[in-house]
């Protein structure tokens, strides 16, 4: 789609974005409302990148430019999004923006829970007054539904609305839920490559990267999973949330695992929060088992899978009982894969870089796999009606607190199966195993207090 | 501390004394990184230095690749390159690296091969050393002409004797195409190579036509021998 050059759809596409020259697919007028910025500031004879706020001077390199003629300095902290250099300009649109089309009316008649409501009540408070608040909601709390209030009032009133998440999948997963119950509304997705790059809407979902393209846009911005990898991992995609709503705004953090300092804030009352401690389907988190399972690195190597994780698989094949297990890492996975296929051979195992990922995943679905291994990918955004879930080396490092309270989140989802066991094998309990239970128990806790839970 | 320029990851937890002493600069890629990439080693074609343990026996000729016998079956270009040595094969890691320096500018990567690219060069015997340049339109895209960076941190001095008067945008023509195509390149100034043995620098060896024609307006222009050094020798067609 190529814009054509009249001055309102040049706003449309500039308004409240921060791009490279080259991200603009027509020839820039000279217009007074257009502001060219430095790519790379020099703070006190350090590199500083516009776009990414990396500030690390060995995350910068200059090279001999043939445009500028000189050592040019360059950023390769955001390099895979097009080179920002000392030469380059990031164009920003200054002029007004354009006006909302359309309707934001909800148009949705579903009901939403107790907790639900009041976390509802919270967004529509922190939109009208541009202020801060977590939404602290465990797995399969029904989060999507609590932002529809707060994004009606926004929409309505001429507010533009950012929802970032750090996966593309749930971005594709959520714009078109969105679509549908603000079918006035134009909603765009934005993630690398994606074909709406170019539009502008007042509501936009996109992955947290893509922020980086974008000043001072947004009235109400909204984190999904605040705590997920790699957004906690990474201080400049924080930058780029800061830096993409505007000054005056609203900021929204979805998350059923915040980390230990926000948890910490919340509990003396430094931040702003509200719990739904309650699944939408008012029955109790499903509580981890742990099991001892011995080395079983070791002995998968030797050829066997260790007595009880081999008894757990075997009930469930018997029972025809779908479950989900997670491994630490792909080589550990791999080799146990072979011998779960002794038991069973339609067993199969799916990682962050396979092709089949999706396929499997929607075989999965359609219950034509009866188990299905995983690393950490699957943790999170992905649910199956009826499944069990373990996790086969819980103490390795990369299970902390929050991926395996994610991981238990899996199971128990959906009303008619709200059971679902959840069992941690373990060479050795660790500090997260132990943080992890209580975390699940206290929700219930709090859940059964409130009266949100029907037992 | 050093960081691997590819992944981030601590190069040197273990310092050698040679780096102790600073005898030797610390790695800029880690091991794991290093290990990605693929060495040309065993025996190669004696003109462009491709793996004949790959190639099919009715492809080699007395240790030449069929293509580089066919090429020295053209009258036009025959004897015109003596030879090329590649370094790595081009495999995906190799892909993935060149993709990131030439594409997306990159440019530091050019110091992760620039010891080998030194060392190599020290084996060939040459008097002076030439980029393949870039036209004028894809320099002032890109920043930076890829084949310089390359001996630039390889501490080897370009001669700016060759000019691009052809757009890139031909790469994807069969080698016939190509052999018919107009010609890419002009000569920008003579008397500095006349009698003169010359090592054309490039980062890919695919079908070796850009190499030819290069080394072929250059010994019409005086060349005594033209040889060639690439980063990486892709798979032709
Ligand atoms: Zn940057
Ligand atoms: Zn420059
Ligand atoms: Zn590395
Ligand atoms: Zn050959």
């Amino acid at each position: 789609m190529h814009p054509s050059h009249s001055s309102s759809s040049i706003a449309a596409f500039l308004s409240g974005r921060l791009l490279l020259q080259e991200e603009i697919p027509f020839p820039l007028p000279d217009s007074p409302n257009t502001e060219r910025l430095p790519g790379i500031s020099k703070k006190k004879q350090t590199f500083y990148c516009e776009r990414c706020g990396n500030d690390q001077q060995d995350r910068f390199a200059v090279f001999p430019c043939a445009r500028c003629k000189t050592m040019c300095p360059y950023c390769r902290h955001c390099l895979m999004m097009g080179r920002v250099s000392g030469c380059t300009q990031l164009v920003h649109w200054t002029g007004p923006e354009p006006p909302h089309e359309g309707n934001g009316t909800l148009q949705w008649s579903g009901q939403l829970s107790e907790g639900q409501s009041a976390a509802s009540r919270a967004v529509v408070q922190a939109v009208r007054h541009n202020s801060e608040q977590l939404i602290w909601a465990v797995c399969g709390a029904g989060k999507t539904e609590v932002l529809f209030r707060g994004i009606e009032s926004a929409l309505l009133a001429g507010k533009r609305v950012c929802i970032a998440t750090p996966r593309t999948d749930v971005v594709l997963e959520l714009a078109p839920r969105l679509q549908k119950v603000f079918p006035g509304t134009t909603v765009t997705a934005l993630y690398g490559g994606s074909p709406d790059r170019h539009r502008y809407s007042p509501l936009v979902v996109s992955t947290t990267h893509q922020l980086f393209r974008f000043y001072q846009a947004f009235d109400v911005t909204i984190v999904d999973e605040v705590d997920a990898f790699p957004y906690s991992y990474d201080t400049s995609l924080q930058f780029a949330v800061q830096k993409a709503r505007k000054p005056e705004s609203a900021l929204i953090y979805l998350t059923a695992t915040p980390n230990e300092t926000w948890q910490k804030e919340c509990r003396q009352g430094n931040r702003p929060f509200v719990k739904i401690p309650a699944r939408f389907h008012r029955q109790p988190l499903p509580v981890p088992l742990l099991s001892w399972c011995g080395n079983w690195r070791k002995a998968t190597q030797k050829g066997r899978l260790p007595a009880n994780v081999k008894d757990w698989t075997m009930k469930r094949l018997q029972e025809n009982k779908q479950a989900l297990l997670f491994f630490p890492h792909i080589d550990s996975m791999q080799k146990a894969l072979l011998l779960f296929q002794q038991l069973d051979p339609l067993i199969t195992s799916v990682h962050a870089e396979d092709p089949q990922r999706k396929e499997k995943v929607a075989l999965m679905r359609t219950r034509q796999l009866p188990l299905l291994l995983s690393t950490t990918i699957l943790e999170r955004g992905v649910t199956f009606p009826n499944i069990d879930v373990a996790v086969i080396g819980a103490e390795d490092d990369v299970f902390t607190e929050s991926a395996l309270v994610q991981i238990a989140g899996r199971a128990g989802r959906s009303a008619d199966f709200p059971d679902g066991e959840v069992r941690f094998f373990h060479y050795g309990k660790t500090k997260a195993i132990v943080k992890a239970v209580s975390h699940i128990e206290q929700m219930n806790r709090e859940g059964i207090e409130r009266g949100w839970l029907d037992r | 501390m050093n960081k691997c320029l590819l992944c981030e990851e601590e190069t040197n937890r273990i310092l050698s004394w040679h780096q102790f002493f600073l005898l030797e600069d610390p790695p800029v890629i880690c091991e794991k990184c290093r290990q990605s990439f693929e060495k040309i080693k065993g025996e190669g074609c004696r003109t462009c230095s491709r793996p004949l343990a790959a190639l099919d026996s009715s492809f080699i000729i007395e240790g030449v690749c069929l293509d580089c016998v066919r090429w020295e079956e053209d009258p036009l270009y025959r004897g015109a390159l003596v030879e090329n040595r590649s370094l790595y094969v081009y495999n995906d890691a190799m892909k993935e690296v060149i993709a990131r320096f030439k594409y997306r500018g990159d440019y530091v990567l050019a110091k992760l091969f620039a010891k080998d690219i030194r060392e190599t060069a020290k084996q060939m015997t040459y008097d002076l050393v030439v980029a393949v340049p870039l036209s004028e339109e894809r320099l002032y895209e890109r920043r930076f002409n890829q084949a310089e960076a390359l001996a630039e941190e390889a501490g080897l001095e370009i001669t700016p004797v060759l000019e691009r008067i052809h757009s890139e945008k031909q790469s994807k023509k069969s080698r016939v195409e190509r052999l018919q195509a107009p010609q890419v390149f002009k000569i920008k100034e003579k008397s500095s190579f006349c009698h003169k043995k010359i090592l054309i620098l490039d980062d890919i060896y695919t079908t070796g036509s850009t190499l030819r024609q290069a080394a072929y307006l250059l010994k019409q222009a005086g060349a005594a021998e033209v040889s060639a050094l690439t980063l990486a020798r892709g798979q032709g067609t």
